[in-house]
């Protein structure tokens, strides 16, 4: 096996008429990594974990699993990728059991690990009942074990816990985690930050098919201006005291704060101005926009401003 | 394929439709031999062999054919030959199948290899309780050929296996088309329908005339080529013909599904 990294994906495009579903996404997972694909509903990552899987092709660009591309090896390049896009999918009218039984099958792998995998995602009580009678979590759940049979070094999963109730996201989340921990890189799509924020530790940030960030959440809050808010007797002086450090930028007076972007140097050398204008104060916090701020102007600020430079 | 093959038969076996297709074709020979010994009289005496029906019960098959090739037995086929793509798109399957470890030929051929089985099996069926019917109610006598000629009721039984074979190609070539449809349509209901309006287009297509020297290239001509074994001696024109007309239908819809299939983007199935 190649060393390869588990996802290559490079000047991703899908159209479809005059619609860019996907546009020009460059993606790179890494082994271990568990990636997030964070993005609002509609802004192509089901479309691009299509692509990865080799589903649908793409209108350019190429992408790789493991330095294979699904379009050129077909169904070889999946070899140790397993997951599911928009919701795992089975034959209604067989029993889980058969239904892995089939897929185990079409891998030409080992049945015995059936029952394993029925046991992790709690289905051994059901698993001789038709799918057709399952819960969307139930199905959410077979959709894993279907993945797990394969026993993947890369696992693909698309907004797996769209639909659960707060008892089953929180189950899938530990199975997700429990899954990294053995060593399984995952790539996860997901419209939920704090999902993301929870279980990655990169993501991707697209928006109408581009990806606007890509590294992790720690650095993309780093990467934003750094503000702080200043509690001053004399808001007023310290205002004109703050307008002559230098470093000092983007001065307001908000609800009787002082509020300003600045490197810390800039902050130590107001504070020591202010002291010699006299200008006492009771509190300096550092005001960091939340992660969710960033989040909403990355996907739905205007797509001329270049918001955030792309942290590596 | 093999795995798929199987896997596509265990998916038939556990629908409704495949049940549906079977039963009506071992159901047909069964009605239209009470329908006939409840009648008084001869004929339908301008079919082959129908004057012969109540003679023997070797000519209740060969009569059963003559009157499913119109749309029974293109029904049957289109049943699940429109179904078998399609169904996968209704259930959202493909892409589950599809990122597995099977390329989407194999996976096409398999789906091939299952509509074949089963519309032989639909065919056999029907014949076989034909035979069984027609004996039990106007017993296992010697059948006159088309030529006029008496042949043993055990020779009459070969050349029944042997038309079954030659009817078979033309309803494998709907098959191929059925496929076609389900591949590029998407749609169970409109492959269906839309299988046997071929099927009986092209039967109208021969009725209509001026059409007289495109006829013999028509699909529903082909039903007819096993009239060629029961006369004597032995009239291997239609039968040769009927090879070749049926195997390029079949080739062109299977090329085409097959293409459309490996082409295909699956998106939301």
């Amino acid at each position: 096996m190649t060393d390869a990294p588990p996802v290559v994906a490079r000047g991703l495009v899908k159209r479809y008429g005059d619609l860019v579903a996907v546009d020009h996404v460059d993606l790179t997972v890494e082994r271990g990594d568990v990636f997030g694909y964070l993005g609002p509903n509609g802004a192509g990552k089901t479309t691009s974990l299509r692509m990865l899987l080799g589903l649908i092709r793409p209108s350019d660009g190429r992408a790789e699993l493991f330095g294979r591309d699904p379009l050129v090896e077909g169904a070889r390049a999946l070899d140790g990728v397993a997951g599911f896009v928009e919701g795992p999918a089975f034959y209604p009218y067989l029993s889980a059991r058969r239904n892995l039984e089939l897929l185990a099958d079409y891998d030409d792998g080992p049945r015995s690990r059936i029952d394993e995998v029925l046991e992790l995602a709690e289905l051994r009580d059901r698993a001789g009942d038709r799918v057709g009678g399952y819960s969307h979590g139930m199905k959410q759940r077979l959709g894993i074990a279907a993945s797990l049979l394969r026993a993947p070094r890369l696992l693909l999963l698309d907004e797996p816990t769209t639909g659960l109730d707060p008892a089953g996201m929180r189950d899938m989340r530990e199975l997700v985690r429990r899954l990294a921990r053995e060593g399984i890189t995952i790539l996860l799509s997901s419209h939920l930050l704090y999902e993301v924020e929870e279980l990655c530790n990169r993501v991707a940030i697209v928006r109408r098919g581009h990806v606007v960030y890509e590294g992790s959440l720690q650095a993309l809050k780093a990467s934003a201006a750094s503000g702080y808010a200043l509690r001053a007797v004399d808001v007023d002086t310290a205002r004109r005291v703050a307008h002559s450090v230098a470093g000092i930028g983007d001065v307001a007076v908000v609800e009787g704060e002082l509020r300003f972007t600045a490197g810390e140097d800039a902050v130590a050398q107001l504070t020591v101005a202010l002291g010699r204008a006299g200008v006492g104060f009771t509190a300096l916090l550092p005001r960091s926009a939340s992660l969710e701020d960033l989040f909403l102007d990355l996907t739905e600020g205007e797509p001329a401003a270049p918001l955030v430079q792309e942290v590596a | 394929m093999g795995a798929v093959f199987i896997w596509e038969l265990r998916k038939l076996r556990a629908q409704k439709r495949t049940y549906l297709g079977l039963i009506g074709s071992a159901l047909v020979p069964i009605a239209f031999v009470v329908a006939i010994a409840l009648q008084n009289g001869s004929g339908p005496n301008d079919i082959p062999l129908g004057r012969a029906l109540r003679d023997t019960g070797l000519a209740v098959p060969f009569v059963v054919l003559f009157f499913m090739s119109i749309w029974g037995l293109p029904l049957v086929t289109a049943l699940v030959a429109g179904d078998i793509v399609a169904s996968e798109t209704h259930n959202r399957t493909l892409k589950t199948i599809l990122t597995r470890s099977r390329d989407r030929g194999e996976v096409f051929a398999g789906k091939v290899c299952a509509t074949a089985t089963y519309t032989l099996a639909a065919l056999v069926a029907m014949v076989t309780v034909g035979v069984v019917a027609g004996v039990i109610a106007f017993g296992w006598h010697p059948l006159v050929s088309l030529s006029g000629t008496d042949v043993a009721p055990g020779t009459g039984l070969g050349l029944l296996a042997l038309s079954t074979l030659v009817y078979a190609w033309p309803l494998l070539a709907i098959a191929a088309f059925g496929l076609l449809l389900s591949t590029a349509t998407r749609n169970s209901a409109a492959s269906v329908v839309g299988t046997l309006m071929f099927a009986l287009l092209m039967q109208l297509l021969a009725a209509l005339p001026g059409t007289e020297s495109i006829r013999p290239y028509l699909l529903g001509e082909q039903f007819s080529a096993w009239h060629g074994l029961l006369r004597r001696p032995t009239d291997w024109a239609p039968i040769e013909r009927g090879a070749w007309v049926c195997a390029i239908y079949a080739a062109v819809a299977l090329a085409a599904g097959y293409l459309v299939f490996l082409r295909r983007d699956v998106t939301g199935e």
